[in-house]
């Protein structure tokens, strides 16, 4: 499966980008993630913007994904079709975001910041208020 | 005993080889041979000496993914004859095994210049993990340690040194850090961080002689004496294509190898630091011993192992590396002056573009690196760039930067061949 962008209905709400940072934060409730947490979870779908336009770049769990052919140390690898990171093999070569074509892999705080597609339910389809993310398999 | 696909190396190219096999044929049986007893990653061999991870973490692949893909396997045996004629190789123990489609995916070993009075025992390589452990044995009794070579690996291992508390020096020709792959300024700042932790790099220098005492004397170019208890040798990697070359098959640098992987003698294919590929961006054919150029090799050849044609179509130079924590991305013609080059420095983030034909040819990221695959991507697809090059310095460059029109054909979904699907840790 994976996730896909209607970006002729995205409005730039950037619902999926708060929600998505809460629910890869500790405490999953909005409130304390924005406000108490320390660090502050990071959101994994990367909302570009400049001064006029917005653009969502979700990581498209590639079919031949090149971040796990760069990857040096096995940490990413795929799992009944859907890529994984196992954080603790990583050493931060940065190698996937060197290759990621679509720079949807990014690495802030000294970590590497990606997708899990949410175990196969992602809460930015499921939050989208106007439909623009949706899931194909 | 014979084998439909018989595979030389348990490394980069040789996962990459089986990986795809199975995608296409779960059926096909598989032989793997290597002298390394277990699939680890080479490149890993840093973070273990610098204690980022544990021996079992350079397991790149685990023992029972070879048993999940079923994969017959031969590991801590060599192959020391390759026979093309009859389709055979013949191991260390004596054991003859025939193929139907072999890959040569012996990988790359250290050069070592010639060095007036070096013996074997007086110096490290850091290569495998056979270094790793001897060296991590030698740092317990050692103060000090001199390095030959400051590209990639020789600086890891000067970083990894200084950590552990050693003096260390690092011996180069050529007037900077890593000149083949940084220009000046980033090698400036590199060399910097170095000088902060106390690593002295000698530069327009090498080792003429190597004499002993209790420790070794290195006598240099400059005509200077220093006195060290660790030695090791890093001034690159050389192809390690002596099995391929005395079995007749062609070698230049490295195996020649087509854009399918396949060598100069039928339904033998090669791949990874063994081989000599054709560099798009350089338009020249030449060996690029970097994880994901081997691991994309092997993928390739498997395809086609398998009957399926394809081609390796995009190959160029992309470094991801980084010391104490300063990380930098290079890709293609990095620090080319033929062109025209558009560069912004601020403090220590830095990043320089290479265009030729208002193309991306080569580029150098450095300090803020986040999503520079875009950069990769825009390379390959030889795209257009002049319209918003001022653009591309900006540290948060996205998609976003690019017009309209373009965008879109970047972004839509890519119909593309082959699933990876199984699962791989
Ligand atoms: C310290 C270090 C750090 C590195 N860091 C990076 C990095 O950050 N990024 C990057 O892209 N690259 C890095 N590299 C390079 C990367 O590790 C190599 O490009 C990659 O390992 C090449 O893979 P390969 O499959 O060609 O063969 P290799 O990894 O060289 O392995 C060769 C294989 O062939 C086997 N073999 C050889 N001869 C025989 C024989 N006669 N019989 C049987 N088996 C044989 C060996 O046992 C081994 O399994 C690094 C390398 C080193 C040493």
């Amino acid at each position: 499966m994976r996730i896909v962008v209607k970006p002729e209905v995205c409005m730039g709400c950037q619902i999926c980008e708060i929600w998505c940072l809460v629910a890869h934060s500790m405490s999953k409730d909005i409130l304390n993630a924005f406000l108490l947490e320390k660090p502050r979870a990071k959101p994994r779908i990367v909302v570009e913007r400049n001064p006029s336009e917005y653009l969502i770049l979700q990581c498209r769990n590639c079919e031949e994904p090149k971040c796990m052919f760069a990857c040096i140390s096995g940490a990413i690898y795929k799992d009944n079709g859907v890529l994984k990171y196992n954080e603790e093999k990583c050493v931060s070569c940065l190698s996937c975001v060197m290759a990621c074509p679509y720079g949807a892999v990014k690495f802030e705080d000294g970590k590497i910041v990606r997708c899990d597609l949410c175990n196969l339910d992602p809460v930015c389809v499921k939050v989208c208020p106007n439909k623009a993310l949706e899931v194909v398999s | 005993m014979k084998f439909e696909n018989v595979i030389i190396g348990n490394s980069s190219a040789a996962i990459g080889c089986v990986e795809a096999i199975r995608e296409i044929d779960s059926d096909a049986d598989i032989l793997m041979v290597s002298a390394d007893r277990q699939a680890y990653s080479r490149a890993l061999i840093p973070y273990y000496l610098r204690g980022k991870i544990e021996l079992e973490g350079l397991l790149y692949r685990r023992q029972e993914f070879f048993e999940r893909l079923n994969v017959e396997t031969k590991f801590g045996i060599r192959v020391e004859r390759i026979d093309t004629n009859k389709k055979e190789i013949t191991l260390e123990n004596g054991e003859i095994v025939g193929y139907e489609k072999l890959l040569i995916a012996t990988g790359g070993k250290p050069f070592i210049p010639k060095i007036e009075g070096l013996n074997a025992r007086d110096f490290f390589t850091f290569q495998t993990l056979e270094d790793v452990l001897r060296i991590k044995e030698a740092v317990e009794k050692a103060e000090s340690a001199v390095i030959l070579g400051a590209g990639i690996i020789g600086l890891m291992l000067a970083e990894a040194l200084v950590e552990k508390g050693l003096e260390v020096k690092v011996v180069e020709l050529a007037d900077r850090v890593l000149a083949p792959v940084l220009d000046k300024k980033t090698s400036e700042i590199v060399q910097r961080k170095f000088a902060e932790k106390g690593v002295e790099i000698l530069l327009n220098n090498t080792i003429l002689e190597v004499r002993r005492n209790e420790k070794k004397i290195l006598r240099l170019k400059d005509g200077r004496e220093i006195e060290t208890d660790l030695l090791a040798i890093a001034v690159g990697v050389v192809p390690n294509a002596e099995l391929a070359k005395n079995a007749g098959i062609k070698v230049n640098r490295g195996i020649v190898v087509n854009k399918r992987m396949e060598t100069s003698v039928k339904d033998v294919y090669a791949a990874g630091d063994c081989v000599e590929i054709f560099d798009s961006i350089a338009k020249t054919s030449r060996p690029i011993p970097l994880w994901i150029t081997a691991y994309m090799g092997g993928r390739i050849a498997g395809f086609n192992m398998s009957g399926i044609p394809r081609d390796l179509s995009f190959v160029t130079a992309m470094n991801s590396m980084h010391f104490f924590d300063y990380y930098i991305i290079t890709a293609g013609l990095s620090n080319s002056e033929d062109g025209e080059v558009i560069s912004r420095l601020e403090g220590e983030n830095y990043r320089r573009f290479v265009l030729r034909d208002g193309k991306i040819v080569g580029f150098i990221i450095a300090g803020k690196v986040g999503r520079a695959g875009i950069f990769t991507r825009l390379m390959e697809e030889e795209l257009e760039v002049s319209g918003f090059k001022d653009k591309l310095l900006n540290d948060n460059f996205g998609y976003v930067d690019i017009p309209e029109a373009i965008r879109w054909n970047l972004l839509k979904e890519k119909v593309k061949f082959g699933v990876v699907r199984d699962a791989w840790i």
